[in-house]
């Protein structure tokens, strides 16, 4: 691999930056289930996973990832302003009246968006979608998606699962990124969806369980996933909601912090707790 | 009988059968058709395409949400993607994902309803597509066709399938009159005078055309002439012929075989009260489920039969 860990690891930390910096200037948002899926969002714009060219990102033969639980598109932002395809200033319209960058992925509004998702539970059906028209294309291109724990409460992401079981795309990896909390609460009290890699793999998927935090977990497991070309592979990446600043959310009495942002006083401090951080 | 007999036209197939014939022929000169189903390619008559181009075609077994959602990812790759269930579960179950998937990122997915209407008979309410043309009609942007006859519906399919975008294609159960010859125009969105008449218009689609053609002709033994259109278009509706209809005619009556609420009736509606408010009067199923039975005998029993369209125009024409 040509990025080193290290390197990863600082990208990782200025995406969370961002992170906080657009949902603050928003006064809304979703910063919380943002964080928590940076370490796998970082691996695969800038670990190497995934072929895309900014100045093109219609180019047919290029890698997609599909953000499911659309509501931490911040962090995709974060991630797509890293890669070039805009300013990380433009970020900071996030949510504004007549700014593209909105609460939710809309791809019409957005090159680089490969589905525009807010409603959970229709991303792994999308990216079936695109994996069998890659097969189709003979394109060596693959597609990503990326769910929360909390999403796979909805049927359709096991009708997903199941017909993906029969398609068998070797192409197609689905990251669960398991932080533990929904809306109202913890995953296991809501809904309890465990085992989740046990239901994957009953259908037919590969699946790893990683400790998706970890910058060099993610980077591991993207590596096995993106090397099976015989069936579609799932990684339950094990993360925490808010992952980066949870001592400040602890402060805060509240570890889920669901569909909030940070005051401008608490956003400060985040950010000099991140560079504080090694 | 059959609506379109007493008007001296032949019966010809269904158009579930039009539409299901026409996709096979159109996927060996479209290699970008592909189809995705979800276990009814045998009813809904995607099964010749399936059969003919099974690497293009996807059973994604009894789940019409990821069917839909799986033909929208396969459009984000290029495909003319064509799916296709019941009517009444295509566009209920599935409705998120045609919103979502679909419809708001203005996807090149062609959504088919099989069958529509009561006049699927036996299988009772539960099968029964009478809500589909007011939800599709509720998503933005999402074109709704509902064609009179097999040739139209073979017309139609290659129009959808040659026009970029959402739209949405309902089909019937039964054998239906033919009513149009081989080669005939169609454009959607574009209206379609099959009689002429200057007492009343009679604006009607899919299988109750013909029938609106039966009223016709038994209206003229007492006199009255009535316009028939074949408003096979829902949306983007043909409001200059409606416009025209209510200016030419002074009463408007409309037909089809769908719920009072938000189908043929509401749209035709809300355009002439807007342009030229004339009377008017609704022959469809109103506000209620309706039952098993023989096909013949539910339209009667429901109100969707020559017999009734004649008499809403004589409520309008008083």
């Amino acid at each position: 691999m040509a990025v080193s860990i290290e390197e990863l690891k600082a990208k990782a930390k200025l995406l969370r930056k961002h992170i906080i910096r657009m949902t603050t200037a928003a006064g809304s948002g979703h910063p919380s289930s943002s964080l928590s899926a940076v370490e796998m969002i970082t691996a695969l714009y800038f670990g190497g996973f995934m072929k895309y060219r900014p100045q093109e990102p219609h180019w047919a033969a290029r890698d997609r990832f599909i953000l499911s639980k659309g509501h931490a598109v911040p962090a995709l932002y974060a991630a797509m302003a890293e890669a070039g395809y805009f300013t990380v200033e433009a970020t900071l319209s996030l949510r504004k009246l007549g700014s593209v960058f909105e609460g939710h992925p809309n791809m019409l509004r957005m090159p680089g968006i490969e589905a525009s998702t807010g409603s959970l539970g229709q991303g792994l059906s999308l990216g079936l979608g695109q994996a069998l028209g890659m097969h189709l294309d003979k394109l060596d291109s693959r597609v990503f998606v990326m769910t929360g724990d909390g999403e796979l409460d909805e049927g359709q992401v096991w009708e997903a699962a199941a017909a993906a079981g029969k398609f068998k795309p070797g192409n197609l990896t689905v990251i669960v990124d398991q932080n533990g909390y929904q809306q109202t609460g913890a995953t296991k009290d809501v809904l309890d969806m465990r085992p989740i890699a046990d239901k994957f793999a009953a259908f037919g998927w590969h699946t790893q369980t990683v400790n998706g935090n970890c910058q060099a977990n993610a980077v591991a497991a993207l590596t096995i996933a993106t090397n099976i070309k015989d069936r579609p592979t799932c990684i339950i990446s094990q993360t925490q909601k808010g992952f980066g600043i949870l001592p400040l959310l602890e402060a805060e009495g509240d570890l889920n912090y669901h569909g909030k942002p940070l005051s401008p006083a608490l956003a400060e401090k985040a950010i000099a707790f991140l560079d504080s951080q090694a | 009988m059959y609506y379109g007999e007493l008007s001296g036209l032949k019966l010809g197939a269904a158009t579930r059968d039009a539409f299901g014939d026409s996709l096979k022929e159109l996927g060996a000169k479209h290699p970008e058709v592909v189809v995705v189903d979800a276990d009814v390619g045998n009813s809904t008559r995607t099964e010749p395409f399936m059969k003919a181009f099974p690497e293009r075609s996807f059973n994604v077994g009894i789940a019409e949400s990821n069917m839909v959602s799986v033909a929208a990812g396969l459009a984000s790759c290029g495909k003319t993607a064509v799916c296709s269930s019941f009517a009444t579960f295509l566009l209920s179950n599935a409705f998120d994902q045609l919103r979502m998937s679909v419809a708001f990122p203005k996807m090149n997915v062609k959504f088919v309803g099989s069958h529509s209407g009561i006049s699927i008979g036996e299988d009772g309410p539960s099968q029964m597509g009478i809500e589909d043309v007011s939800l599709a009609c509720s998503l933005p942007g999402v074109k709704v066709i509902v064609p009179s006859d097999a040739v139209q519906t073979a017309a139609a399919t290659a129009a959808m399938l040659a026009e970029h975008g959402p739209i949405y294609l309902r089909t019937g159960r039964s054998k239906v009159a033919i009513l149009y010859p081989n080669g005939c125009d169609f454009k959607i969105g574009k209206a379609i005078q099959l009689r002429d008449g200057s007492d009343v218009t009679i604006i009607a689609n899919g299988l109750m055309v013909g029938a609106a053609l039966d009223a016709a002709t038994e209206l003229a033994k007492s006199g009255i002439n009535a316009r028939v259109l074949d408003m096979h278009t829902v949306k983007p509706v043909d409001e200059e012929a409606i416009a025209k209809a209510a200016r030419e005619t002074q009463r408007i009556v409309v037909v089809e075989e769908h719920l009072a609420h938000g189908g043929l009736g509401s749209v035709v509606a809300t355009v002439v009260s807007r342009t030229v408010p004339v009377p008017m009067a609704y022959v469809n199923v109103g506000d209620c489920f309706a039952e098993s039975g023989d096909p013949q005998g539910l339209l009667d029993k429901y109100g969707l039969n020559p017999a009734a369209i004649v008499a809403a125009v004589k409520s309008v024409i008083g």
